[in-house]
């Protein structure tokens, strides 16, 4: 085995283009964990539905990739708020384990839908960014990494803006930190929920048409992106949104340098071990404070 | 005589099913024996999942060490896989005290363990795949050697229904037995209250362990039959997180905490999943699992005690006996 610079630096570029797009991923998941505390067991799923809508979009319609952006993100937020309505809302209070098995139902739903509509094939597409790329001291990066990468860094500071400055935002982080408190100040609780789930959502559909043009999409896609989020929503702390993205260039860089040094999938082992690590050490994450 | 009584129940009922195959097509049969493979397992789930409360999402971590460990060993020492089972169930065991050790000594629960369980059994599936003795990612086949009870092998079905009969049994048996027991009611305590529980001298740490070892071990056994009857173990087959997911799913559908919960809700699901398996399998893969989805979810939506809950409370309702179902457990950092 060689480890020339070369192949790690190409791997550390990689690894934190990758990352980026984890990080978008993420953040969609620990922002619905950090309002309502639901742990949403669908959410590679809902990816997954982005993916196919992108696919589509794109061969059916021959529709620019990153055009697609602007039909997929409104999509994903009304499947959102939609499955939200039918189905979470009604339990909000049931204990949480009852949310998880709830949201672990309507991932089975979204997965095994896929394979009866679309096969279990593995779909990717070639569009005009396909194929073009830069060398900068020998490291090869792709465009449509590039745009992916930059593409979840703005819409990542475009989530934070309006968390912190718009009204919206405002209400999202009083219900977060105390439902009882927004309640009194007038904050509309239930329909800030259903705000904050199809936002979560909706990150979703972005991330997913950034990611296609260099992915794929398969019933079981995701699956493993859903583990990821996971794997970096808790690595940022639970409901931390810069944690999450921390968390997600750490996990994505993990994943590529694992696979440049370790045979086989071994690197997944070791993500999972970070995550274990993170679980039992520092189950509040590389960010935040110990809570007392 | 009350209290053999409730051991006296399930033994009938299990001799009684003990005819059934006597008249059932080979088909049937096969229904049977997996309708009996998932019941066990979710009643192996359910002492933790149910009794204790901690929702493992990781069961096919064990499930996978009882299946590898007596197809490894079978196949490379000739060792009988009925020894094979128990030292499958005593690296359960390990593998279970470790996973209870490190995971409650630091007091993770409800979602925080149920990820972490996740992550075990799909960290174990990748390590398996990558380890060529246990055949990596095309995984290990039990040699054939025709009818061998010594080897756990058989030609019909028929054993192999009776062999799993007995372990469901067992494990029903165990089920109603922690239901009179301290131990069992500590479980339940700490599944109702832990600070409570703590407050009132029990080990709740030391239970929860124990609780998982238990589950453990039990899944083991049941993956070292899976083995033998299926002749086959991969990595996903095993140890994959739609085993972990099927384990769990039975127990919750038939009710969460008792003793039938687990069988009914296998006795229900299985044949309807199997048949849409075999009606739409070719054309619509992956028919049974849409199908088990949309049960959790009504299951959830509309009945969270599960089947056997369901009908508890009915029957309370009606006859005014007292509700001895199991009461929901308080929301823990729910939103109100």
């Amino acid at each position: 085995m060689t480890f020339s610079l070369s192949v790690i630096l190409q791997a550390i570029a990689s690894g934190l283009m990758i990352g980026g797009v984890f990080a978008l991923i993420s953040i969609g998941l620990t922002l619905i964990w950090g309002v309502m505390k639901i742990i949403n067991f669908a959410h590679g799923e809902f990816l997954m539905i982005g993916l196919y809508l992108t696919y589509f979009l794109v061969t059916q319609f021959g529709m620019d990739p990153y055009l697609t952006i602007l039909i997929t993100t409104p999509a994903l937020f009304f499947i959102g708020i939609g499955i939200f309505q039918v189905s979470i809302k009604p339990i909000l209070k049931h204990p949480q384990m009852n949310q998880i098995m709830l949201t672990l139902g309507i991932s089975l739903i979204l997965q095994n839908l896929a394979l009866v509509l679309f096969k279990a094939d593995v779909l990717s597409v070639r569009t005009r960014y396909t194929g073009i790329n830069y060398t900068v001291g020998g490291v090869v990066v792709t465009l449509t990494e590039l745009i992916a990468f930059f593409g979840s860094i703005i819409a990542t500071l475009a989530l934070y803006y309006i968390l912190k400055t718009t009204d919206i935002g405002r209400w999202i982080r009083a219900a977060a930190q105390n439902p009882t408190a927004a309640i009194l100040q007038g904050v509309d609780v239930r329909f800030t929920y259903l705000l904050a789930f199809g936002m979560g959502s909706a990150c979703l559909g972005i991330a997913a048409s950034l990611l296609l043009p260099f992915y794929y999409t398969s019933p079981t896609v995701g699956l493993f992106l859903g583990l990821i989020a996971f794997v970096v929503v808790v690595l940022g702390g639970m409901g931390n949104f810069l944690g999450a993205f921390v968390g997600g260039l750490i996990i994505g860089l993990t994943e590529s340098l694992g696979a440049a040094i370790m045979p086989g999938s071994l690197s997944r082992v070791l993500t999972f071990g970070i995550f274990v690590l993170f679980l039992l050490f520092r189950p509040q994450g590389i960010l935040s404070k110990r809570q007392s | 005589m009350r209290r053999y009584r409730e051991f006296l129940i399930p033994v009938v009922v299990f001799g009684l099913a003990g005819f059934l195959p006597l008249f059932l097509k080979t088909y049937y049969v096969h229904i049977g024996i997996l309708i009996l493979i998932w019941a066990y397992l979710a009643t192996s789930w359910n002492i933790l999942g149910g009794y204790a409360g901690q929702h493992s999402l990781g069961h096919g971590l064990y499930m996978g060490i009882g299946a590898y460990a007596s197809t490894y060993l079978a196949l490379n020492f000739g060792l009988t896989p009925w020894v094979g089972m128990f030292v499958g169930m005593a690296f359960a065991a390990a593998a279970g005290w470790f996973v209870g050790y490190a995971t409650f000594r630091y007091g993770l629960k409800g979602a925080y363990f149920a990820l972490v369980t996740i992550a075990l059994a799909e960290a174990a599936v990748y390590v398996v795949s990558n380890w060529k003795a246990m055949g990596g990612a095309a995984g290990l086949e039990v040699k054939y050697l025709g009818t061998n009870p010594f080897m756990m092998q058989f030609d019909g079905k028929l054993p192999y229904f009776y062999i799993i009969l007995v372990m469901t049994l067992l494990a029903v048996l165990t089920a109603q037995w922690l239901n009179r027991r301290r131990f069992g009611y500590r479980l339940i305590a700490v599944r109702e209250n832990e600070e409570a529980a703590e407050a009132m001298g029990v080990n709740t740490l030391g239970t929860k362990i124990n609780a998982n070892v238990l589950s453990a071990v039990m899944t083991a056994a049941g993956g070292t039959f899976f083995a033998q009857y299926f002749t086959y173990v991969g990595p996903r087959v095993v140890f994959g997180e739609m085993v972990s997911v099927q384990i769990l799913l039975f127990a919750i559908i038939g009710g969460l905490g008792t003793v039938w919960g687990p069988l009914v809700g296998a006795v229900i699901l299985v044949p309807v999943a199997e048949i849409a398996r075999a009606e739409l399998g070719t054309q619509f893969q992956g028919a049974h699992l849409l199908l088990y989805g949309g049960v959790l979810v009504f299951t959830m939506l509309f009945m969270p005690k599960g089947i056997v809950g369901l009908v508890k409370s009915v029957r309370s309702r009606i006859w005014k006996t007292p509700d001895d179902s199991v009461s929901a457990p308080a929301p823990e950092g729910g939103a109100s």
